[in-house]
């Protein structure tokens, strides 16, 4: 297969940005979508143009680390892929692919292709957690049960891989469903309720603070999301901060 | 002289730990605020190690080259975690997964460290548990266990098929509380470049900031390598793109040991490799081996009508497959454990019997399962003569409960259909039981300098058992390093801030430098992927699944041609003080050409077959491994010498058994 | 902990606002729209009293300004919301398939937005002013009462069709914005359930459909007879 790619080249945060176009050829469709791009940096360098740059690690769609916008939508046309685990085989022949890094404030693009995703950390240090010490005295893992369907619901939030593709996608740069992810992961269990307010507000704050948009609800998260997060969660969240707000004191 | 001092406390085998951490120095509080840690690699062991320290007040620096902490490989994994909790009273114990893990390793482990981690096993889940980790619940909402291979009771924890996800973020969030409260600083996109020994103790590192390019100096007062794994040398692996030994090869240089080199896991049931533009493998969990039974055809004729897709594998008749896992091993059957499921794939497909395009794959079928499964949930619904389609769809059904995700996710790779045709696999290089040398401590043989996790070569002997990978990582750094560490550290409280304005620190800078501006200036024709690549073939082909002398030497000779190769002709573009995401390639894959020399020095010394480890010459007629203890019970923990791994000295610590038999592993 | 930051301040608060003011306008529509049905019967009488008793009734009053509340924080907390949401991303994709994963109308909720307020700006000025501040011709009742004759105003001004086409137009740009809007506010206020949910979200949709429908009935309704009625 040939294709005919456009890609976003930016050399800084600062520098300005556009778009460049290569032509790729002899793509097999077994190929993965990286792969497709490590033919085309290969080529690159041959020809003594610097390499597209791009972030990428485990390659089978569980670290969280690739972020490309593919054709105007997050991890490309699939669903409940991540861009690694996109074949070729889902293009067609000849056809002209546009890759853009993934778009936010709150995410700037570091080059090319790669962005800063600390903001999500961040996040997570705001409360992202249970405040519990390492220590080998704590009760017995079974000492509290967990009815099966908290702990399922808590387990399918908690597969978030914070790729960041809900903020690529949505309209407003919404970081919702990831921080509702987390927020439901751990208000759902007994050991995160007890801190489960003052979570929900810290976590909030921070997420506004990054400059992220506001949640206006359009679901597109959920549909690129490629761990098929539902924004039950958001809703969860939204309720949380509800009666947290209401009475904290 | 040997540096080897295991340094295993006197004691009983069960009270070895116990008396051991009740006996050492500890440092006060007020002291602990003035000594500085550095901890390289934030996976299982680093995660937990880094927030454990700072927990108990040490000052932390935390690295990653990731984005962020919570993309470290641990992430990847997916079985489950061992633990001796004897939840399921089916005789489990601290003793028995002692006993397993020391018999998986194929006797090729350390006594006092294999019962340690059975020990503190519990506690990482109660840990877990309590920092939210949603582990697999039954209905009466308490933990559920399944069993993996190798043992004979039911241990595993488990989330889905995402449990190193699960515990990762697990410690992430552990290690976000620290960076919160600014116990630990982090340091992503930072890669360690060169380690700072002064006064024979490691004081520090040279970290590169992989966004600006800058060359950083850190000091500490320890330095704690948790960098997982090397299986990356293959080129081909289960392993991230990412993972590399760098770390501990430059500590490695710097003086600590490198133990077992030769000691690679390699996985039986992955998704084969399918051209030649691949970049990696991707596993498919052994739980599958549970139901599906592993086959090719019995004809060479047919396996290469099926190569050349004139035929399909669901036409060929029972009679026609060769089960040959079922037929050689008929105890076990297609649950061997994965050295031997691996080395049996191998053996078929080297006769010519492999089905796929390259000729390097076996079938993993479902439809005996299917069928099995169809019947009996006919049977439960009390259909009486149900039609072939009716089993099959019921059948199918149940499959897709257990391991429904699994099967998406071969269908997304493949496109092919599980459900409908036998899926393709193939063994892949999985997890390396070599590693740095460290003795009882989790010190290497450079003071100061620690190695936890895959990174060290402590536990796992000669091969690992299912989720014990998980088991270790945490083990390591949530319940031996707080206190072994501490130990080391109760000697510096008096030192005071380690300065890195010192001739050791701008000589280790120095040789980074140099290094990446001698790829910048070689002005070659070859991109560093084509290296890696033509590495991973030679490793794969002559130290991969099973070994031979005069393979093993050929390698040799081949690497060193590869590795001068490299430096005349590697293409890196740009510059050193910027972004340069081929120049820390390069950087990585010069260490795999000196690591890989050294993992067939170290497989060509050890003549048995043990484990991972293979040596075709000691077989036994039915094509077994034969271990040799009175000659091999050693770990062979390898020193640079003058600057060459050609010219590495091989030092021996002797294993003692004092509590365990030394059996032949037997799986007829 | 800081209330302001909870209840007005954070993003969150700000989404909370326009779900309440947001549905409670939707219960006003219903009014509205029971109100203004004797223009479809003729029934001048019936309108025109309750246009009177709307205007005069001392709970209605107070609960009109809680509406005219509602509409200015609706109104302004959305554009507020739409600037930070632009904000949100500086650069622009290039290419962004919004299609692939939302609807029309829950990407486009701030211009259909707009489009109803500037409506309803010209609604008002053409009758809630009058009515209120205008010089509207009155008339006794069989019962002695001197009511504003609103009824012929309002017929007058659908009788005219470029008025007519620009209030059904509107009042297919609120049918879009409540087609999101509506379900959108119980997702923002946290009800969410996989039981429940398709429930609301069925109300939400025929609510749309039937408000819109029902409202811009009337001026066609009206310019239709009059068309009739010159033949």
């Amino acid at each position: 297969m040939n294709f005919t790619i456009n890609v976003w080249r930016q050399n800084g945060p600062k520098e300005r940005g556009g778009i460049a176009t290569y032509k790729v050829s002899n793509i097999s469709d077994d190929m993965s979508f990286l792969e497709m791009i490590d033919v085309l940096n290969e080529q690159l360098i041959i020809q003594d143009i610097e390499p597209v740059v791009f972030d990428h690690d485990c390659r089978e769609g569980i670290c969280g680390m690739c972020s490309m916008f593919i054709n105007g939508e997050a991890h490309g046309p699939g669903r409940g892929v991540t861009t690694c685990q996109l074949h070729m085989r889902e293009f067609k022949d000849g056809d002209t692919i546009t890759i853009e890094p993934f778009r936010a404030k709150a995410f700037p693009i570091i080059k090319d292709l790669m962005v800063d995703r600390g903001s999500f950390d961040r996040i997570i240090q705001a409360g992202g957690y249970v405040s519990v010490n390492t220590s080998g005295n704590l009760p017995d893992a079974n000492a509290t049960p967990i009815e099966k369907q908290d702990a399922d619901a808590a387990f399918d939030a908690a597969t978030c891989i914070g790729c960041g593709a809900c903020v690529a996608t949505c309209k407003n740069a919404s970081a919702m469903l990831f921080t509702s992810a987390k927020v439901s992961q751990l208000s759902l269990l007994p050991q995160g309720k007890i801190e489960a307010s003052e979570r929900v507000m810290n976590m909030v704050k921070q997420m506004d603070l990054e400059g992220f948009g506001n949640c206006t609800n359009t679901g597109a998260c959920e549909v690129e999301c490629p761990k098929g997060i539902s924004i039950e969660n958001i809703a969860r969240m939204n309720r949380e901060y509800l009666s947290a707000s209401i009475t904290s004191k | 002289m040997s540096k080897l001092n295991s340094n295993i406390p006197e004691g009983s085998l069960a009270e070895k730990w116990t008396k051991h951490k009740s006996k050492i120095p500890l440092v006060s509080p007020a002291n602990k605020r003035q000594i500085d840690v550095i901890v390289v690699g934030t996976g299982l062991a680093g995660s937990s190690a880094a927030a454990s320290l700072a927990e108990l007040g040490y000052n932390v620096k935390a690295f990653c080259f990731q984005d962020s902490p919570r993309r470290a490989h641990s992430i990847a994994a997916q079985g489950g975690i061992n633990a001796a909790k004897n939840y399921q009273n089916d005789g489990d114990s601290t003793f028995r997964l002692f006993y397993d893990t020391i018999k998986g390793g194929d006797y090729r482990s350390r006594e006092a460290n294999v019962h340690r981690l059975a020990e503190v096993s519990a506690s990482i889940i109660d840990q877990c548990v309590a920092q939210g980790v949603p582990f697999a619940r039954e209905y009466g909402g308490l933990l559920d266990n399944r069993s993996f291979g190798g043992v004979q009771v039911s241990r595993t924890f488990y989330a889905k098929g995402q449990t190193g996800q699960q515990l990762l973020l697990g410690a992430y969030s552990a290690l976000s509380r620290q960076v919160a409260k600014g116990r630990v600083e982090l340091l992503s996109r930072h890669e360690m470049v060169e380690l700072v020994v002064v006064d024979g103790k490691s004081r520090g590192i040279i970290a590169r900031n992989l966004v600006t390019g800058e060359l950083e100096r850190h000091s500490a007062h320890a330095v704690i390598l948790c960098t997982g794994g090397y299986g990356n040398v293959f080129y081909l692996s289960t392993n991230a793109m990412g993972s590399n030994v760098t770390a501990a090869w430059k500590a490695h240089r710097k003086g600590a040991y490198i133990a077992n080199p030769c000691f690679t896991q390699i996985h039986p049931t992955c998704i084969p490799v399918s051209g030649d533009s691949q970049s990696k493998l991707t596993l498919m969990s052994e739980s599958l081996r549970n139901d599906g039974r592993i086959w090719v055809p019995k004809n060479a004729e047919d396996a290469l009508a099926i190569r050349e897709g004139k035929m399909k594998p669901t036409d060929l008749s029972e009679e026609n497959r060769d089960y040959y896992l079922e037929r050689r091993y008929p105890a076990f059957g297609n649950l061997v454990p994965r050295d031997v499921a691996s080395r049996a794939a191998k053996e078929r497909c080297d006769a010519g019997f492999g089905i796929n395009k390259t000729g390097e794959a076996v079938y993993l079928d479902f439809s005996s399962a299917i069928k099995r499964f169809g019947t009996e949930a006919a049977h439960v619904k009390g259909i009486k003569t149900p039609s072939e389609d009716e089993i099959k769809r019921l059948g199918e059904k149940i499959v897709e409960s257990k391991y429904g995700n699994l099967f998406q996710m071969y269908e997304k790779i493949t496109a092919q259909n599980p459900y409908k045709t036998p899926m393709m696999i193939y063994p892949a290089v999985h997890y390396t039981m070599g590693g740095v040398w460290v003795d009882y401590n989790l010190m290497t043989t450079v003071p100061g300098l620690f190695a936890l996790g895959e990174a060290n070569f402590s536990d796992h002997g000669a091969n690992r058992l299912g989720a014990s990978a998980l088991m270790q990582g945490l083990a390591d750094g949530y319940f031996v390093a707080p206190y072994t560490v501490g130990t080391y550290l109760s000697q510096d409280i008096t030192t005071g801030k380690i300065s890195t304005d010192s001739p050791e620190f701008d000589e280790a800078e120095s040789t980074a430098r140099n290094r990446m501006e001698g790829f910048l200036n070689s002005k070659g024709n070859t991109p560093v992927e084509v290296f890696h690549r033509d590495l991973g073939k030679i490793m794969w082909s002559q130290c991969g699944m099973a070994r031979n002398s005069e393979g093993l030497k050929k390698a040799i000779a081949d690497i060193r041609i590869l590795r001068d190769k490299f430096y005349s002709d590697v293409k890196v573009l740009g510059k050193i003080d910027e972004m340069n995401p081929e120049l820390d390639k390069a950087g990585r894959v010069a260490d795999f050409l000196e690591l890989g020399e050294l993992m067939c020095m170290d497989a060509l010394a050890r003549e048995e077959s043990c484990g991972g480890h293979f040596r075709e010459e000691f077989q036994s007629k039915e094509g077994e491994a034969v271990r040799k203890d009175d000659e091999f019970a050693f770990v062979a923990a390898w020193e640079f010498t003058e600057n060459d791994p050609g010219k590495s000295k091989l030092h021996k610590e002797e294993l003692t058994f004092e509590n365990v038999e030394l059996n032949t592993r037997s799986y007829k | 902990m800081d209330l302001s930051a909870g209840l007005i301040r954070s993003s969150l608060a700000r989404k909370y606002w326009m779900a309440l003011t947001g549905l409670f306008l939707c219960s006003f529509l219903v009014v509205h729209l029971l109100g203004n049905l004797p223009l479809l019967t003729g029934n001048k009488e019936m309108f025109n009293s309750y246009a009177h008793f709307m205007t005069t009734f001392p709970l209605i009053k107070m609960v009109s300004y809680l509406l005219y509340g509602s509409i200015v924080l609706h109104s302004i907390d959305g554009l507020l919301l739409a600037r930070s949401n632009k904000a949100a991303r500086e650069t622009r994709y290039v290419k962004y398939n919004g299609k692939a994963n939302a609807s029309w109308s829950s990407r486009n909720m701030a211009i259909l937005g707009t489009l109803t307020l500037v409506f309803l700006i010209i609604h008002m000025k053409s009758f809630w002013y009058e009515m209120h501040f205008g010089n509207i011709p009155t008339y006794l009742t069989n019962d002695g009462a001197e009511l504003k004759d609103l009824y012929s105003i309002t017929v007058a001004a659908f009788q005219q069709p470029w008025y007519a086409v620009f209030y059904v137009i509107s009042m297919m740009g609120l049918g879009f914005h409540l087609w999101h809007g509506f379900s959108s506010s119980f997702q923002t206020l946290g009800i969410n359930h996989p039981k429940y949910t398709p429930i609301i979200e069925i109300i939400g949709k025929s609510f749309s459909v039937i408000i819109s429908l029902a409202f811009a009935s009337i001026p066609i309704y009206l310019l239709l007879s009059s068309i009739n009625s010159i033949d």
